[in-house]
């Protein structure tokens, strides 16, 4: 049976993790790659790097990263942030990345996606969206990091996407993120029950219950956290646990 | 050992590279006829569409000299599609190592999304291939199409039916799932690949 993923988020600038970790058993809480490592030893079963750094220079310390992430870590991972030409999907997959997230980019040229998913295929296209739901109840589309808000209701952006080829949605609740009060189950049950590709939920993660709703109501294929997994609050292995226990398929 | 990466116009290609590297392999990926004649063992891995990488292929003769090889050659999720006699992804006739046909999975109620992508068991293993690995492991899969279950089948797989997650004739092996990209489980298949008597 297709099990349910979990899948740990690090935030990355010039290299190094950001948001604080906590953990004794990795010699350097900010080096990606032993932190990367120990997730992937604990049946993390994919992850994800977000690069939150800037200009251009700086993006050539990423790609050297992910040549060494790949090198080191025999779980697939997608790399995002600031991707918006070929060339740079190009150069991640090359140096190993399994699968690349767009987002600005993508919703400011759509075509953006049928390039990159004609090129390289739909499998390795990730679309994440930053959603919010507003005071009317609709659930709309932020870009540039939530800084921007857009007209355009989460639904039909991710439709379009998705026939323009992506192979995987991201999305994350703004009104749930950081929170851990738990995520967004209407908008991502919405998703998963209407799309044909996989949803990742992501944002409000904050206890072992707060994953069981989102793949049993919300109806999610995977879950992405990042600050649960690097303040200990959730132990990987305890989480499969828990969720094989309450009946969801995941692998232990 | 000298190991052969075939190269062509799939993806996914260097991943199966850096998993060699992981386990300390060195490897060669390229598509020169004689290299690939000439290594221990051949990976012919790939992700991508079916029609335009036979295509590929065929315009190099590396059609021909995949299926002339005699040393182990193992075919990954593509690859090992290619392997197969025909693929419904855009009416292929493909390379005809193994008998088996490879299909669109079809949506139903219960299972609405295709591609499968994510973990999925591997069970009934046959084969060297799968020595140390138990029933029921593991591995990651990114497919639409898949191999119907038949006389080459040496792992099945469920997912909206049951259908082979691995195939075996003389000394061609395909596997449907990424051993690259499949943890501990993927290695050890890896690493049984490498150890089969050339």
């Amino acid at each position: 049976m297709l099990t349910k993923r979990i899948i740990p988020c690090l935030d990355i600038k010039n290299g190094r993790t950001v948001k604080g970790v906590n953990f004794e058993q990795i010699r350097d809480a900010g080096d990606p790659i032993e932190l990367a490592a120990l997730y992937a030893s604990q049946g993390a079963d994919e992850l994800v790097f977000l690069d939150i750094t800037a200009t251009v220079e700086q993006r050539k310390t990423l790609s050297a990263l992910v040549h060494k992430i790949a090198h080191r870590i025999n779980i697939p991972f997608t790399v995002g942030g600031g991707i918006k030409t070929e060339e740079d999907v190009r150069v991640l997959l090359q140096n190993g990345a399994d699968k690349i997230s767009i987002n600005t980019a993508a919703f400011l040229d759509p075509l953006t996606i049928s390039r990159f998913a004609k090129q390289f295929g739909s499998q390795c296209i990730v679309l994440a969206i930053d959603a919010k739901c507003e005071s009317d109840n609709n659930w709309y589309v932020y870009l540039n990091g939530g800084r921007t808000k857009t007209d355009k209701l989460v639904v039909d952006w991710a439709r379009e996407a998705v026939d323009l080829g992506v192979g995987e949605i991201l999305l994350t609740s703004m009104n749930h993120d950081g929170t851990k009060q738990g995520f967004a189950l209407d908008i991502t049950a919405q998703l998963s029950e209407n799309l044909p590709v996989p949803i990742i939920a992501s944002g409000g993660g904050g206890t072992e219950a707060h994953f069981l709703d989102v793949f049993t109501k919300g109806k999610a294929d995977a879950a992405l956290a990042a600050s649960v997994f690097h303040y200990k609050e959730i132990a990987i292995p305890d989480l499969k646990q828990y969720l094989s226990q309450n009946g969801i398929a995941v692998r232990i | 050992m000298n190991i052969t990466i075939v190269q062509y116009n799939a993806g996914n290609i260097q991943s199966v590279l850096y998993a060699l590297e992981r386990l300390g392999v060195a490897a060669t990926v390229t598509d020169d006829p004689a290299m690939i004649q000439a290594a221990d063992k051949v990976i012919f891995p790939g992700v991508g569409e079916a029609s335009t990488a036979m295509a590929y292929l065929k315009e190099r003769n590396l059609d021909q000299l995949i299926v002339s090889l005699k040393q182990p050659v193992l075919g990954i999720c593509l690859g090992m599609q290619l392997m197969c006699k025909h693929s419904a992804e855009n009416d292929t006739k493909c390379l005809g190592i193994f008998e088996e046909q490879v299909l669109a999975f079809k949506a139903t109620e219960n299972t609405t999304k295709v591609p499968q992508v994510g973990w999925n068991t591997i069970t009934n293993l046959k084969t060297e291939l799968f020595n140390g690995v138990s029933e029921n492991s593991f591995t990651y899969f990114v497919h639409g199409f898949y191999a119907g279950i038949g006389t080459g089948t040496i792992a099945t797989t469920d997912y909206i039916q049951a259908y082979s997650s691995a195939l075996h004739k003389n000394n061609f092996y395909g596997v449907q799932f990424h051993p690259e990209k499949s943890a501990a489980v993927g290695e050890q298949i890896i690493q049984n690949f490498l150890s089969l008597k050339s």
